[in-house]
């Protein structure tokens, strides 16, 4: 009951944080002292940043991971991290614009080969890499077992984004949130509007992968009959 | 020795065996016949491990094929209708590199190309084999590995009158040592006294099993 | 898994070696890419060494893209592996015999290359000999990581086409450490994150390859 309720509670919560942090962040709050409107993309850009190479991204190595081992290994972990990829891809598109559109005032051009905005960049790519992996392979099994190991090697390179800003101190603008002793640059309505985007998003990304996950059920279901299809056609030859 | 129930192999969506029931005993010579696509090669390669068993059960030497595949191919050995060496490799190159991934002394690679007729062939390179002499290579290589369990694709192809004599010869003598023979085969064996079980297939399934 | 891994790089290099893919097709490439990279820069800026060190790692992808596929090919039809399946190699050995091998094709390119670079590029000559070490372990690391996507590509029987798009993103950060640390050697400054970078993946993919290519070889 509590699941079926939370399941149909999911997009409309989802929408009204979405509208209340599009109202907060766009109305609501004041301009920044330096950035002046610019920064009001703070409201969306570290939240689906958050979603695109973290939450998103863990997801699918968290699921791929628990497919490869055997005690976990079931049709619904590579579903997951399948669907989990393609949101990924989503909100990595998604990060690149926004960042883009906060970089050209700023920096003066669309794309600067800053060491963050190229990692997301060809994490953007990896996947890619796995869709068409999946693409490539028509036996369950198979595409399945590679595209896990696809995941978790993709994992590999989220770390090196997450130390990319510190290790090669680019044009990227460091941590925006919090100082390098831990507390918040970010005060007030502004903090409270962030923090309502970071958790508008991150429902957006579950009520996207549950949504995505249906549709791969019913492929996979729809798969099925046509297999149980192909096994009556098969056992007629060997009638005939 | 193997325990097939209801065996069904997909691969791609298509069912290259759509529930196969087979019960093989140790000892023993067995030929799998039936037509093109029949599913001949897929049975041999479920015995052998090499396709995953996607729904029924089955235990070949006593590996569930829902278990560690990789424990049941140590145990078969396995001649292909296709190549089946490095072709970069000559005769003994490529035997010495079985030899020694199962940890057998390399002295008995030249005694292995000696039986299969091969013994003055041993530096030519695998690719400029003939269709028959790569056959026979792939049998030194059984030879060498003595598996419990022999799965030949199609073996009399590509050998001639002299070959297939050879062949049967070394079936028995294979059979005789305790092995089992499991082979498919589109003609019947040769010699009389080797006395096969026949199993036919169609459509995946088998429909006919003669001793 | 040590005596496989050695069992197995000594048979790929033996292969190489009656062969002569590397000899006659992959050096010949990689110098013409390296000289048309430089045509590419223009007049100007070809045999400006402050490119030589970018150019050489992108290069060595290029070369490396056709040596992983040649690892995989080897291993030649369904028939061959199945036969060699029916061994029982121990996986983990298998994969780093085979990343082993890839790695000493890469080293024997990427000396050629350097030699390449001081030559058309104009780096420095002791410059370059002291990026040697540098340029072993982030080659190693693209071995390590090459085997893995090429056993993911389908072992050389999927589309060739998949190759690239899986591993290069894989690359890039070996490419931007390597091609850091290369420009330290020549120009001074800080090494150690590069190295740090590449001793990492290795290390990472070393570590993945080891516990994960038995599930590539059975899928």
């Amino acid at each position: 009951m509590m699941k079926l309720l939370s399941q149909r509670l999911l997009g409309p919560v989802t929408l009204l944080l979405l509208a209340l942090t599009f109202w907060f962040g766009l109305w609501i709050t004041p301009p920044d002292k330096v950035q002046g409107n610019l920064a009001r993309l703070l409201y969306v850009h570290p939240a689906i940043a958050w979603v695109a190479l973290y939450l998103s991204f863990g997801t699918a190595t968290i699921a791929s991971a628990l497919y490869l081992w055997k005690r976990s290994r079931s049709a619904v972990m590579d579903r997951v991290a399948h669907c989990a990829v393609e949101v990924s891809l989503v909100f990595i598109i998604l990060t690149l614009i926004t960042g883009s559109i906060w970089g050209r005032p700023t920096w003066g051009v669309w794309w600067a080969w800053d060491a963050r905005l190229t990692s997301t960049a060809i994490l953007g790519v990896f996947a890619v890499g796995y869709l068409a992996l999946r693409r490539a392979n028509d036996d369950f099994e198979l595409r399945a077992r590679r595209s896990a190991v696809v995941a978790i090697l993709a994992a590999i390179n989220v770390p090196i984004i997450h130390f990319s800003v510190q290790w090669w101190k680019t044009l990227h603008q460091g941590a925006s949130v919090f100082t390098q002793s831990g507390n918040f640059k970010v005060h007030g309505v502004m903090l409270a509007t962030l923090f309502m985007s970071l958790a508008a998003f991150t429902l957006l990304f579950f009520w996207l992968l549950r949504a995505r996950y249906r549709v791969e059920v019913l492929r996979d279901e729809r798969g099925q009959a046509s297999l149980d299809e192909a096994l009556a056609q098969r056992r007629r030859e060997g009638v005939h | 020795m193997v325990a097939l129930r209801d065996a069904v192999v997909l691969v791609g969506g298509f069912p290259l065996l759509s529930g196969v029931n087979l019960e093989l005993s140790s000892r023993s010579l067995n030929v799998v016949t039936g037509a093109n696509g029949a599913g001949k090669t897929s049975l041999l390669r479920l015995l052998g491990g090499l396709v995953t068993l996607t729904s029924g059960t089955g235990v070949v030497s006593g590996v569930d094929l829902r278990g560690d595949l990789r424990e049941l191919r140590r145990r078969v050995g396995w001649l292909g209708h296709e190549g089946s060496f490095y072709d970069d490799l000559s005769a003994s190159e490529n035997l010495v590199f079985a030899a020694k991934a199962l940890a057998r002394p390399t002295a008995d690679v030249p005694s292995a190309l000696e039986r299969v007729g091969l013994s003055a062939r041993t530096s030519t390179p695998a690719r400029q084999l003939s269709a028959g002499q790569r056959r026979r290579l792939g049998l030194a290589w059984l030879l060498l590995r003595r598996p419990e369990l022999w799965l030949l694709d199609e073996p009399y192809a590509s050998l001639d009158d002299d070959g297939r004599t050879f062949f049967d010869q070394l079936i028995g003598d294979v059979v005789a040592g305790g092995a089992t023979v499991v082979v498919s085969a589109h003609d019947p064996l040769r010699s009389s006294a080797l006395a096969p079980r026949t199993i036919t297939l169609a459509g995946g399934l088998v429909v006919s099993d003669r001793s | 898994m040590i005596r496989v891994a050695l069992l197995v790089a000594a048979k790929d290099l033996r292969i190489e070696r009656r062969s002569r893919v590397l000899l006659w097709q992959v050096l010949p490439f990689g110098v013409m890419a390296l000289v048309l990279s430089g045509l590419a820069l223009g007049p100007t800026h070809a045999g400006h060494s402050s490119a030589g060190p970018g150019l050489f790692y992108l290069v060595m992808l290029l070369v490396a893209l056709l040596m992983i596929n040649r690892s995989q090919v080897i291993e030649g039809s369904p028939g061959t592996r199945a036969s060699v399946a029916t061994l029982g190699l121990d996986p983990a050995g298998v994969f780093l015999g085979k990343a082993l091998a890839l790695a000493v094709e890469l080293w024997l390119t990427g000396l050629v290359l350097l030699g390449g670079s001081v030559l058309v590029l104009h780096t420095a000559l002791v410059g370059t000999l002291s990026a040697l070490p540098s340029v072993v372990v982030t080659l190693a690391a693209l071995a390590g990581a090459g085997t893995l996507y090429g056993a993911l590509s389908g072992g050389g029987q999927g589309p060739a086409t998949l190759l690239p798009v899986l591993a290069l993103p894989a690359f890039a950060p070996l490419l931007i450490a390597g091609e850091r640390s290369f420009s330290a050697a020549l120009h001074g400054g800080a090494l150690w994150q590069w190295w740090l970078i590449s001793l990492v993946a290795l290390v990472a993919y070393l570590g993945v390859g080891i516990l994960l290519y038995g599930v590539l070889e059975e899928s």
